[in-house]
């Protein structure tokens, strides 16, 4: 439970959970998300970064790999991505990584 | 940058799948690529609930489809566009083949989701449907112990192993919602329904009203809820949806009777889901059959599921808004709801054409509320059992289990 109830920061190692799934749709040629009852379509940059939520890889990396890409600052970046992960997570859509010490 | 993410979990309805899709056409547009296909694999099924979305004649077990046929028609599917695979029933674990088929689905690439009553489930056959690939479980619940749950589903010992099965659910990873089906008989225990869901893990709960069709409609006057009743549902979902936030999403199906506004029944006639029934026949939703006087074609046609999508009379009918009498023609509405669901507008004044009563529009709609208001308090609690043999009434004092 307390996997799926997140709050997301620097150290978070999100990754979205078995039932969301990211997929190239061929047919429409849109990124979707697959979830219960909803299919989503997350925005290109969303979906750059979902791409990047691999529960392995922090928050943190993420925002100094898209800082670099985009030659943005990173303050900017990371408030903006802290934020998309928390609403997707709020909405069930990511979780973080179990510990597999379990 | 999350704008459209936030607008698809956030404003979309629950029926609602590809709302956000939706907006990159013209609403106008009468019919796209089909995302999701409820794909009823028997009418068996162990329990009798007196709500069953199932047709009042079932297909029986000779008439179904074979693992073949549901392997070609779950690859058209694929090819055809579609993204979602909802196995059901009747009881789809009832079926021998099952974890062939999801294996298949996983295959051609379709997002597979269980609807299941779990009443037939072990953890063994759970876990070669996980590794086939199934990607969430929904268990229906009657209530939220056995005394209520085994009397709705007319079968001893049923809570219990859905129980049991929902626990295994989350202990092999699955994902898992829990469908609890509401009617006046069941209400009254929908706080403890939400604390169950939330004891058993689930990752979110669907809250549904009972919708009358078929069974359900025989049915009516023993599940009709009070409007203090729905009052109640309406500030508990509401509360224990702010509260748990983050922990166990909360979709509520509202009744029709008491509502003001008719559902966007199916996001639409013939415009983002389809049904095929346990003998193939292509449906426009699993109740279309209860509207008399319409053609189905089945995928054992000579023609492929994309003609039948596209160009069958039933599918086309009630499509977009061209079909649509006063007061929906002219209604600012028209593509927000679509007139409602038509089985409903067929069961209630006879042509399937009219206005849903639920719509406050509609000159019928006093007259269904007052009905529902009436029977709701006549407390005619004796369930007629849903059976292959037209039902079975529950034997007086109850206790049907």
């Amino acid at each position: 439970m307390a996997s799926r109830n997140i709050s997301v920061s620097e150290a978070s190692r999100p990754i979205l959970p078995r039932h969301a799934r990211l997929k190239f749709d061929e047919t429409r040629q849109v990124w979707v998300i697959l979830a219960p009852e909803r299919v989503l379509a997350p925005d290109e940059i969303a979906v750059e970064v979902l791409q990047l939520c691999d529960g392995v890889r922090s928050v943190s990396e993420m925002v100094d790999q898209l800082a670099i890409k985009y030659a943005a600052p990173r303050e900017a970046i990371a408030t903006d991505v802290v934020a998309m992960l928390q609403d997707l997570a709020d909405k069930g859509f990511l979780t973080e990584a179990r510990e597999t010490t379990s | 940058m999350s704008e459209i993410l936030s607008q698809g979990t956030t404003k979309a309805a629950p029926s609602d799948g590809l709302a956000v899709l939706e907006q990159r056409r013209s609403v106008a547009e009468t019919h796209g690529i089909p995302l999701a296909v409820l794909a009823e694999l028997t009418h068996r099924c162990p329990l009798q609930c007196p709500y069953c979305s199932n047709p009042i004649e079932l297909d029986r077990g000779g008439s179904e489809l074979s693992t073949e046929e549901w392997k070609k028609v779950l690859t058209e599917l694929a090819e055809l566009g579609v993204l979602q695979i909802h196995f059901s029933g009747g009881e789809p674990t009832a079926r021998k083949d099952l974890v062939e088929l999801v294996q298949h689905a996983s295959d051609v690439g379709l997002y597979s989701n269980l609807i299941t009553s779990a009443v037939l489930l072990t953890k063994e056959k759970l876990s070669a449907l996980a590794d086939a690939g199934l990607c969430h479980v929904q268990i229906s619940f009657q209530g939220n112990e056995p005394v209520v749950a085994d009397r709705v589903a007319g079968l001893k010992n049923a809570h219990e192993k859905k129980l049991e099965a929902a626990k295994w659910t989350r202990e092999l990873d699955l994902p898992l919602t829990v469908n609890a089906v509401m009617h006046r008989q069941n209400l009254h225990q929908l706080a403890d329904i939400i604390q169950m869901a939330v004891d058993l893990d689930a990752d979110r709960l669907e809250v549904a009203n009972v919708q009358y069709y078929g069974w359900a409609l025989k049915n009516r006057a023993a599940l009709m809820p009070t409007l203090q009743q729905i009052e109640d549902t309406s500030r508990i979902v509401e509360e224990a949806a702010a509260r748990l936030k983050g922990t166990l999403a909360i979709d509520y199906v509202v009744p029709d009777y008491y509502a003001l506004r008719p559902k966007k029944c199916m996001g639409g006639w013939g415009r983002q889901f389809f049904n095929i029934s346990p003998a193939g026949k292509v449906l426009p939703c699993h109740a279309a059959e209860s509207i008399t006087g319409l053609e189905f074609e089945s995928v054992r046609s000579n023609h492929s599921i994309a003609w039948i999508w596209q160009n069958s009379a039933a599918f086309n009918r009630y499509r977009g808004t061209g079909w649509m009498p006063e007061p929906c023609q002219s209604c600012e509405f028209k593509e927000i709801d679509f007139g409602g669901c038509r089985c409903q507008a067929f069961a209630l004044t006879g042509d399937a054409g009219n206005t849903d009563p639920a719509c406050t529009l509609s000159p019928m709609h006093e007259a269904i509320f007052k009905q529902a208001e009436a029977e709701a308090a006549a407390h005619q609690d004796r369930f007629l059992y849903r059976n292959f043999a037209g039902g079975t009434l529950e034997t007086e004092g109850g206790h049907g289990a």
